[in-house]
């Protein structure tokens, strides 16, 4: 990968402990704000809703044509007519509504929702995301509602991994993935720290207490400017 | 007088022509049309162009109309999922035709189609591959590109109430793609459960009016839990 920094001899190892899977969903949540319009998306991002602090009141979009989505339902009370994003049974908020796909989908493309939050399979310093497709020959390509999504909330965030299996970065100077959207990226959440796309690069956000700076500018790879 | 209810699938299915493009409503298996599926597989129809968000759940359904091999081509935003097996069968041996459409645009190319609009200039996709080879054009500073209308010789779609003038209501999230494919096609076909007097659906909550539907046929109400997904451990 270019533009690895060089570690430094001699450093000592920081100590640090990644955030686990419901700390990182808790820490996109704490900054949704309260009377957000939020859509997360298939996988992780649907646990962020877990994790809303007490007291914000926060209205989850489903692109099949929900407004104000609510948990999943008991045992036994699943009614197949109200599904999500990921066609698993949900409820309905007192309050929420349903609309068809179209005005759905023109809720999100007007930037009419607040947030929207996606995984990623790669994300560019500069907010390049590459989340749909592997590119992998033979694969069978489907991108659902991921590239509408992307451009079309006020602000799209990603929650991830920072690093693939085999430890490399999965932001990247440049994505070799293919493309969701160019530049559509505004913050990415990571188990071990949380950054901000510029057009100039990464910015820091913050990172887990004992993560030290160049430790985290050698496991991303990429020049990392400090948290504003 | 109007009377818009057909007695059986297949008296309202009767005139679909070999070559026509169908749109199936449905998202996952919420507001799949199961048994005007079924009927189109005992019409015979062939060398059909479907259109629906998705590319069947295991054997029944959508599914099995694409076993059939009269499907030529499918537009839809995401064929793959756990139980997609017979599209993938049939999509990796060349059998069938797959135009991918991000779900947005294929919402919108069937409301284009519905609304009378020639061509619409849409920011979803721009740089990546599904635009290649698309017009684009910056406007106010950004980009976006050229997508066209999706019509429809006959629409399928599954809706909740109906009445003789073929007003419809829906339920829930099963309503999805329903009322925008209501519009794109030259003739909409519905499944109700429950046919009622005329006047008796509030004006107020008719979610597709009359004039987008051609037929409406009665079914009973069956579980929608049957296939598609699992079920949440």
């Amino acid at each position: 990968m270019s533009g690895q920094p060089q570690r430094e001899q001699g450093t000592s190892v920081s100590s640090h402990q990644k955030r686990s899977k419901d700390e990182l969903a808790r820490r996109v949540a704490q900054d949704i704000h309260d009377g957000a319009y939020v859509n997360l998306g298939i996988g992780q991002p649907t646990r962020v809703a877990n994790h809303i602090p007490a007291g914000r009141e926060v209205i989850l979009q489903s692109e099949n044509g929900i407004l104000g989505m609510g948990p999943a339902p008991a045992q036994g009370q699943e009614d197949y007519d109200l599904i999500n994003a990921g066609k698993q049974p949900v409820t309905l908020l007192p309050g929420g509504a349903y609309f068809h796909h179209a005005d759905s989908f023109a809720m999100m493309r007007g930037g009419h929702l607040d947030i929207c939050v996606l995984g990623a399979f790669q994300v560019s310093a500069t907010g390049d995301l590459a989340n749909w497709s592997t590119g992998e020959a033979g694969a069978i390509p489907a991108v659902g509602g991921a590239m509408d999504l992307a451009i079309g909330a006020k602000q799209t965030w990603v929650m991830m991994d920072l690093l693939t299996k085999q430890g490399e970065s999965k932001i990247v100077q440049h994505c070799s993935y293919p493309l969701t959207g160019i530049a559509c990226v505004k913050r990415i959440y990571t188990d071990f720290a949380t950054f901000a796309c510029t057009p100039e690069g990464l910015q820091l956000i913050d990172a887990v207490p004992g993560l030290e700076p160049a430790e985290l500018e050698r496991l991303v790879g990429l020049p990392i400017r400090p948290a504003a | 007088m109007i009377n818009k209810i057909a007695e059986s699938v297949a008296t309202a299915l009767a005139d679909v022509q070999d070559g026509a493009t169908v749109l199936i409503g449905g998202f996952g298996t919420a507001g799949i049309p199961g048994e005007l599926i079924d009927g189109l597989i005992a019409q015979g129809a062939r060398e059909l162009t479907v259109v629906n968000n998705n590319a069947g759940n295991g054997d029944t359904g959508l599914a099995a109309l694409l076993k059939t091999g009269r499907v030529r081509k499918i537009i839809c935003s995401f064929p793959r999922q756990a139980d997609s097996w017979v599209f993938d069968d049939l999509y990796r041996s060349g059998q069938l035709e797959l135009e991918l459409v991000p779900q947005g645009n294929l919402a919108e190319r069937l409301r284009a189609a519905g609304a009378g609009i020639g061509a619409f200039f849409c920011p979803t996709a721009y740089g990546t591959e599904l635009a290649r080879g698309k017009e684009t054009r910056e406007i106010g500073g950004r980009h976006y590109v050229l997508e066209y209308p999706i019509h429809g010789d006959v629409a399928l779609i599954k809706a909740e109430k109906g009445d003789r003038w073929g007003n419809l209501t829906y339920r829930m999230s099963a309503r999805n793609f329903g009322p925008v494919m209501a519009t794109a096609a030259r003739k909409t076909v519905a499944t109700v459960h429950e046919v009622v007097e005329l006047g008796a659906l509030d004006p107020e909550a008719i979610v597709t009016p009359g004039i987008h539907v051609s037929r409406i046929v009665q079914v009973p109400r069956v579980a929608t839990a049957a296939g598609g997904f699992k079920a949440a451990a």
